[in-house]
This record gives C-alpha cells, structure tokens and sequence, in this order.
C-alpha cells in the first residue's frame, strides 16, 4: 500500500520560471489495485509518479510503500521496490546493449551486482521462455541491440522488465502515448495481462480517456497540483469517458473563472 | 626489425592505456583528461620505487592502484561535488602535475641497471637459448633484452585484455556499460549510477597507471611530462581500432583496441622514419583524431548529396 501525505514541490523557487507542480497531494493506493492519474498538462501528474519514483526530491511531505518510509530514499534504492515504463520508449532500455543484457539486469534488479557472468546458458533460456510470450518473435533477435527495435517493441520490453521481479507498486507514465495507435492499443493489453496476473499495484499517468476507463479500478484526476476528482469502486464503474471529459470542462471553467476575475480586480483595485 | 618490435612492444605497453579509455570514453562515455596525468603517475611510483630496491612487479601493482585511487577521486569530483566532467578531469590532471613531481622529487628520474618486469622473462629466455645475446624471430636476429621485453608485455596485455572482457560481461561489468548508455534506466533498475561512474573511472585510470609503469620501464626512465598528449593518442587507438574489428561484441571491441594501439604505434614509427619531427607528432595525431571524428559526417552529407542529385536528375 502507498501513503503519500501533503507532498509538495516546486520547481526552480524564486524564479520567473517557479513551477508549483505540487501542492500538499495526499493519497492512499490500496495493495492490488489500479489507479489511472489524469488530469490537464501541466496538472503535476507526471511529477507525482517521479516524487514516488524518486527522480528527485520532494520539498516537504511523505511517502510510505508497505510500511516502508521511503521519502529520503534514493532513486536506485527506490527501484528495488518500484518497477518503471516511462512515456520515451527509449528511457527505459539501454540501446547499445542487446536484448539479453538489458533483461539481464532487469532479472536482477536490487540484488548484489555480483562477479559473476551475467548472460549464462540458463538465464538465456529463461530469458527466451519469457519474451516468447510477448509473441513479438523477439526470442531470435537475443543478442541484438536492443536500439534497432521499433519504440512499441522496445516498450512492450519495458514493460515486462519492469515487472520481471514482481514489484510492489508499477508505475507508468504515459508509456503508450508516444506509439502508433495500433501499438498502443497491444502495449495497452499487455499491460492489463500483466497486471492481472501477477495482482500488481500500479499507478499509470494517462491522456487517453478511454484507457482510464478500460484498464483501471480508481481514477484521480488532478488540477493545479491537487487531487480534484476521485472516482472509486461503484463510482468508478459508473464513470464513462463523457464523465471525465465534463470534469475537466468544469476545471478549467473553474480556471477561466478564476483568472478573469483577478483581471476585473486588478483593473478595479491596482 | 628492431624498430617494427619496438612499435610492437610500446604498442603492446599503450594497449592498457587504450582499454583503460575504452572504458572512460566508450563505455561510461566520460571525456576523462585525468589519463595525462595517471599515466605519469604510474610511471613515476614504479620509477622511484625500482630505484630504492622494490621488486618491479611489487612496484607495478602498487603503480596500478595508484591509478585507481586517481581515477575514483575523478569520479567523486564529477558525482559527489557535481563538477562538469571535462572539468573534474583537468582538475585532478593539474593535481597530479604536482604529486607526481613530489612522488619523483624532480622531473626525471632514469632507471639505468635496475630491474623491470621482463627481468625474469630474460632470465628464462636466456636460459633456453644458451647463453646467446641474439635469437632469431622469423630470420632476423633480436637481441634478447628487446624480445623478452615484447614477450612480457604481450602476456600482460592479454592478460589485462582477457580479464577486462570477463569483467565487462559480469553482472558488475553490465551495469557499468549500461551507466554509460542510460543513466535513467539504469536507475530504474536500482543501479546506483554514480557508483558506476566512480568504479569504471577508477579501472580505467588504474589501466592507465598500469601502462604507466610498463613504459617507463620499458624506455628506461620516467619523466614528469610523459604522459602529456597521452589521451589524444588513446582516442586516436581506439578509433582505428573501430574501423579494424567493430564493436559487434565485447571481444571485438577489446581485441581492436589492442591491435588499434599496435597499429597506430607502427604508422608513429614509420612517419618518424620517413622524416616526421617528432615535435610535430602530437599535432599530427590531433589533426587525425579530428579527422577521425567528422569524416563519417562528411561522408554521409556527401553520399546524401550525390545520392539526392541522382534522385534529382
């Protein structure tokens, strides 16, 4: 289970350029359920899964993983417990390396980086038994660096890397929104397959409505770096895309709102 | 024969230098200007340490580390402190400017009668000729100091060449190529990176130091400014080494870049033998590891740009 208390960040403070991406998010992710994170650009839902990830370091605020507090942990010390697919299909593989090696590491993520060769015989058919499963035919191509594969093949990759050792909380981060929409739609699938069958707690930033709907259990929507819409259980199973689309109206009407008046009252007053 | 062995033989020495790089360069792709002055390092403690008595091979290993503790002290600079890398490179350079002439006490130190690596290599080979001070290598005659010197950095060098690739392949040495290529992925699988960095560094200075060593032994003395250029030329191997194996695998990637630094070492000989002022050397070898780098780019727009006028016409 996640626990994430009043967690803020702003980026570049006392700046032109200062960013509130977050505002005091508090969130309760419950063990084996799946939560889509929508909300408009610049919403902070992407820097909610990088503060959880660790990519950098939360002003003020906490984190708790299954009873683990982990607000001061290190990214790499983080990824022991967190598995990862990022929006660039090409962030989460080494593309130099070949398919092997990257699964390689992957298959041994937070054990000791031991002395001891890391693609055996063994491993490799370990590794070729699994990649067969994503019938991409990417079990002949083993040895071959993995940047000479298509972005939706090396996602699909990332994908099972991430929860090769079962992880306690997935996080996604758009990681189908910059594929062909065919691609997207398997990545999509395999996605739900995986997390079906392994029970994984997941977390995945979205754009696609019709994704937040199909694939998860809870929806939080998020404005201004804030949670504004919750939609759970019964709620959730209710909500259709027209739903979601009439929230985010409703936001930005909120927002529209919000700066014409300061407009009025700055023309009466200053 | 003698000058093609020599080529052979400080070719065999740089190879260490050039796999140390491949690591920096390659595989972390860290610019490390540390290597000018490891590379003297090396030869400056197995230098003064021959000279009071140690045993050569003692004094080499010692020489070695030295160069690791150079090199992860770069990689803190760049890692701990968040200095640029070029920048973290050129401070420790200039600090080991000093060390080094406070290692050696002055700017050369000659090692005339003292004992080198290739010592017992000699010994043996002396022994099995009969007491000859020439053999014959492919029907010309060698002197026997020069040969066993070639034979000992010939085993060295596939010795180091050997466990370099052993390591590169292990769960470690994975993740360390894999700092190089993708420091975010490499973080999601709960590497810590800059580890990596400080640990590659560290190997690859400590390979530096080593061949360091070797050549100061090998020419008979260390002196302060040795190493100066010597990054220059280890880029210059590996490049040639590129064009002569690939990189389709770690091996080959290695195997180039012992034969790019042989290589290279012969074109030096021969441009010297026809008249090359070795002052000019260094120039030389800049103006071709420039060369080196925008040629692919310059074929490729002129390939693009017949290939585009043919589509034209």
């Amino acid at each position: 289970m996640l626990k994430i208390k009043e967690l803020c960040k702003t980026f570049s403070p006392g700046t032109v350029n200062e960013v509130r991406a977050l505002r005091g998010v508090t969130l309760e992710i419950q063990e084996g359920s799946f939560t889509a994170v929508i909300g408009t650009n610049g919403s902070g839902k992407s820097t909610l899964l990088n503060a959880v990830a660790g990519s950098f370091e939360a002003d003020s605020g906490s984190m708790e993983l299954f009873g683990r507090i982990i607000t001061n942990w290190p990214e790499h010390k983080r990824a022991l417990l967190i598995g990862r697919v990022f929006q660039n299909p090409f962030a989460g593989t080494a593309a130099g390396m070949t398919i092997a090696e990257n699964i390689g590491m992957a298959m041994r993520r937070g054990q000791r980086w031991s002395l001891r060769t890391a693609i055996t015989k063994r491993v490799r058919e370990e590794i070729s038994d699994k990649v067969k499963t994503l019938k991409m035919g990417l079990e002949d191509r083993l040895d071959n660096p993995i940047g000479t594969l298509s972005g939706g093949q090396r996602q699909a990759l990332t994908l099972l890397m991430a929860t090769w050792l079962k992880p306690q909380l997935l996080l996604l981060d758009e990681h189908t929104a910059a594929l062909d929409p065919k691609t997207a739609a398997k990545v999509a699938e395999l996605t739900r397959e995986i997390i079906t069958r392994e029970k994984l707690t997941a977390m995945m930033v979205t754009h696609s409505m019709q994704q937040a709907v199909d694939l998860p259990d809870r929806i939080i929507m998020m404005h201004k770096g804030n949670i504004v819409e919750d939609y759970k259980d019964e709620m959730k199973a209710r909500a259709r895309v027209s739903d979601l689309i009439k929230a985010f109206e409703r936001v930005q009407k909120l927002d529209l709102f919000d700066s014409s008046v300061a407009e009025l009252l700055e023309q009466q007053y200053v | 024969m003698g000058i093609v062995l020599s080529a052979f033989t400080i070719g065999l020495i740089l190879a260490a230098l050039t796999m140390g790089m491949l690591i920096s360069f390659r595989m972390l792709r860290f610019t490390d200007i540390t290597v000018d002055g490891s590379f003297t390092l090396g030869a400056a403690v197995a230098a003064v340490m021959i000279v009071n008595g140690w045993s050569p091979w003692l004094a080499t290993l010692i020489a070695t580390a030295t160069g690791l503790v150079a090199g992860s002290i770069t990689g803190l600079l760049y890692t701990r402190f968040k200095i640029q890398m070029i920048l973290s490179g050129i401070l420790m350079m200039t600090a080991l400017y000093s060390i080094n002439l406070r290692i050696m006490g002055r700017s050369n130190i000659p090692l005339l009668d003292t004992s080198s690596v290739s010592g017992s290599t000699e010994h043996i080979i002396s022994s099995l000729s009969g007491e000859l001070n020439r053999i014959n290598i492919l029907g010309w005659p060698v002197s026997i100091t020069d040969f066993s010197v070639f034979l000992t950095a010939l085993i060295i060098c596939v010795l180091a060449a050997i466990a370099l690739r052993w390591f590169l392949l292990t769960h470690l040495g994975t993740a360390l190529r894999a700092s190089g290529n993708n420091p975010q992925m490499v973080r999601a699988q709960g590497i810590n990176h800059n580890l990596m960095i400080v640990l590659g560094l560290s190997l690859s200075n400590g390979l530096v130091a080593l061949s360091g060593a070797l050549l100061a032994q090998y020419q008979g003395f260390a002196d302060v400014q040795m190493g100066i250029g010597m990054m220059v030329w280890g880029l210059a191997s590996i490049i040639i080494g590129e064009a002569l194996t690939g990189t389709r695998s770690i091996g080959l990637t290695i195997a180039g870049a012992v034969l790019g630094t042989i290589f290279f070492r012969l074109l030096i000989a021969i441009a010297l033998r026809w008249g090359l002022n070795p002052n000019d050397l260094k120039l030389v070898t800049a103006v071709f590891v420039f060369l080196a780098l925008v040629a692919p780019i310059w074929v490729k727009s002129l390939r693009k740009s017949i290939w585009g006028g043919l589509r034209n016409a």
